[in-house]
């Protein structure tokens, strides 16, 4: 049996849906032009060729973060050959923001490549769009941010992430919050500062910058080193462009990347999906308004032993 | 920087103490044993045999590029810098800043579009991929602690040592 992915999942909703919206105005094109990022963006390039797999950047975002202890010690290489839920890469979990996993390239001179992996900070954020109570916001910045205390824990940002981002922190059994990677907006990127895993990482893996100005640096690199990189910036266009950049010796299929995403943010197939639905706008928002209130009541009573862990934004 | 005259006194000191060996006059260029210690935070500083390496290099130019005179060994680097020219500063972190991405050094940096080479990487970036990418060749130490012990700071930052988490949990997620 084929597994339903999850984004052909909402492709497909919609699809099924288009002869009902036959006279639907948000087609694709138009959504997804409308709004393409922040001219004068952040973000971060990421060159897989020089990392060395020392995970610093997980120990830096562990810290930065103030996320729980990990299992073994951020020195522990051993984390490369585990094995969860079958597979042998590592996921960003609610308690690891970012993580690096270790690709083998037979062949490969240099060895196994690394690959650090977080969110990737969308320009049309899928998760955003999918939001039912607008947790999510993509600032000026280029971070994409969320407000935990308007979060219903209703998963729709996990099922629409083409990355498989967004977690869930259980530790409130009341109520489960999203968890991801958010640039460091609140105590760096708000500042001008990079985010704590790039300022940290020993080799220099990361270059923080104008998006505009890291592309232009990325393509330049190819151009000094054809031999050396894969001919093409993983996040410059993949679902309308990620502030996050990569660049790779090895095809990005083999270091996890999905190269089958295309260039259509995921927002044009919910923004359609929206539009064919109006249902959703004015049931939906009731509906969480409900469970939300019901679940902050129960939350306020856990308040005060929980302050410490609601560092939300 | 001293220039000629300077060389030329360590080269006489050299012979002096050494006799004529090639490689002694060679490794009187630059320092001894220097102390790299201006990042030092979760590990030690450095102890970085200059005389040493001087000899295992073919050329100074494998880690200051063109900047004593000798043509530059990066392909790409020897397009625009054939001339050999050497430059005022020698020492890596005088041209490497140290916070490569603090908003007033990138601030710095897009003021000015005249600005070449804006790319240029950090010390602690240079450092790591100069040293670890030879010794990743020529069998040099390339274990995080081979180079630079880790200070306390560094084991609470990687919860390792005496921060490392309870080994009860430690096997718990160890299937
Ligand atoms: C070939 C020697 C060498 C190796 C191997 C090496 N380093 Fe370094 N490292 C240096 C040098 C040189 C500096 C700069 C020291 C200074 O100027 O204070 C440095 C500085 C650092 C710093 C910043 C200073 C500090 O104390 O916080 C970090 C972090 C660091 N190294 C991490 C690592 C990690 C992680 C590894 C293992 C992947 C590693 N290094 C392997 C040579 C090395
Ligand atoms: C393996 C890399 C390496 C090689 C090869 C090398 N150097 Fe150096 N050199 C360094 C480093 C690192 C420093 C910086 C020391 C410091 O920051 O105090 C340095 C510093 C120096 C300095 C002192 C600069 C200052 O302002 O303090 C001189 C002079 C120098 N080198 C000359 C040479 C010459 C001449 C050669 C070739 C014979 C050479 N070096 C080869 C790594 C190297
Ligand atoms: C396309 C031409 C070009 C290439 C390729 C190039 N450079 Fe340069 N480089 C320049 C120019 C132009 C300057 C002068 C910038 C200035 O004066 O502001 C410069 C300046 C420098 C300086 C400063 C010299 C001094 O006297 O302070 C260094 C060091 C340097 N380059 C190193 C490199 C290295 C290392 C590479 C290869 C990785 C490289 N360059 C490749 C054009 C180039
Ligand atoms: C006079 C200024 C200057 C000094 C001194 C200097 N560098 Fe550089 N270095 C540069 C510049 C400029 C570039 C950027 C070249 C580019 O844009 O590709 C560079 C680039 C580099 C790179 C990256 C090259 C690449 O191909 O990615 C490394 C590694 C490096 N330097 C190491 C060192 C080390 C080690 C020292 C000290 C031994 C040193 N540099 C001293 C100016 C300097
Ligand atoms: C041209 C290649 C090359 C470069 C570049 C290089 N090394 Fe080395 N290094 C070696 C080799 C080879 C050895 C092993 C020598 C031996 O065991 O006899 C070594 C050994 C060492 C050692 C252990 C031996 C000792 O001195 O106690 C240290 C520490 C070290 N290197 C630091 C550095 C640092 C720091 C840098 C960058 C500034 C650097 N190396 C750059 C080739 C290199």
């Amino acid at each position: 049996m084929k597994k339903i992915d999850r984004r052909n999942f909402l492709k497909g909703g919609l699809a099924g849906g288009a002869a009902l919206a036959a006279t639907g105005k948000a087609t694709k094109a138009e959504a997804s032009g409308s709004f393409g990022g922040y001219p004068n963006s952040m973000g971060v390039l990421v060159d897989f060729t020089k990392c060395v797999g020392c995970r610093t950047c997980e120990a830096a975002c562990n810290k930065e973060q103030g996320l729980p202890a990990p299992d073994k010690p951020f020195t522990d290489k051993s984390v490369f050959d585990e094995i969860h839920h079958g597979k042998r890469h590592r996921r960003t979990t609610e308690k690891a923001f970012t993580v690096v996993n270790r690709y083998d390239i037979p062949g490969r001179a240099e060895g196994p490549i690394y690959r650090k992996f977080q969110c990737n900070h969308c320009q049309e954020p899928a998760c955003l769009t999918s939001c039912f109570v607008n947790a999510y916001t993509k600032t000026p910045e280029g971070a994409v941010i969320y407000n935990s205390k308007v979060c219903v824990g209703c998963r729709t940002c996990m099922i629409a992430c083409p990355f498989y981002v967004p977690a869930y922190a259980y530790s409130s059994a009341t109520n489960p919050i999203v968890r991801k990677c958010i640039m460091c907006y609140d105590t760096r990127l708000k500042f001008g500062r990079p985010p704590a895993c790039v300022e940290a990482c020993p080799q220099e893996v990361m270059v923080f910058g104008r998006r505009k100005d890291l592309i232009k640096m990325g393509h330049e690199r190819i151009k000094e080193h054809p031999d050396k990189y894969v001919d093409h910036i993983y996040g410059e266009n993949e679902v309308g462009g990620t502030s996050w950049l990569y660049l790779s010796d090895v095809p990005f299929d083999q270091v996890g990347f999905d190269t089958h995403l295309g260039n259509e943010p995921i927002i044009s197939y919910v923004k359609d999906f929206l539009a064919m639905v109006p249902i959703v706008l004015t049931v939906w928002p009731a509906l969480f308004t409900g469970f939300h209130l019901l679940a902050t009541r129960k939350e306020e009573a856990n308040t005060k032993e929980n302050e410490s862990k609601g560092r939300g934004v | 920087m001293g220039g000629k005259t300077k060389k030329l006194l360590r080269v006489a000191v050299v012979l002096a103490a050494w006799g004529l060996a090639p490689h002694a006059a060679l490794a009187a260029d630059g320092p001894g044993v220097v102390e790299l210690g201006s990042l030092s935070n979760l590990f030690e500083p450095v102890t970085f045999n200059h005389t040493m390496h001087t000899d295992v290099a073919k050329s100074c130019a494998e880690c200051h590029h063109h900047t004593l005179g000798d043509a530059p060994i990066d392909k790409t680097c020897a397009r625009c810098h054939r001339a050999n020219q050497p430059a005022d500063s020698v020492a890596c972190r005088e041209c490497h800043p140290a916070n490569r991405f603090a908003a007033d050094y990138l601030a710095k940096l897009e003021a000015n579009p005249q600005l070449y080479h804006t790319g240029k990487p950090g010390l602690k970036g240079v450092y790591h991929r100069k040293c670890l990418g030879c010794h990743r060749t020529m069998d040099g130490p390339t274990g995080c602690e081979d180079c630079h012990k880790m200070t306390e700071k560094g084991e609470a930052f990687y919860r390792t040592g005496k921060f490392a988490p309870p080994p009860a949990k430690h096997e718990a997620g160890e299937e």
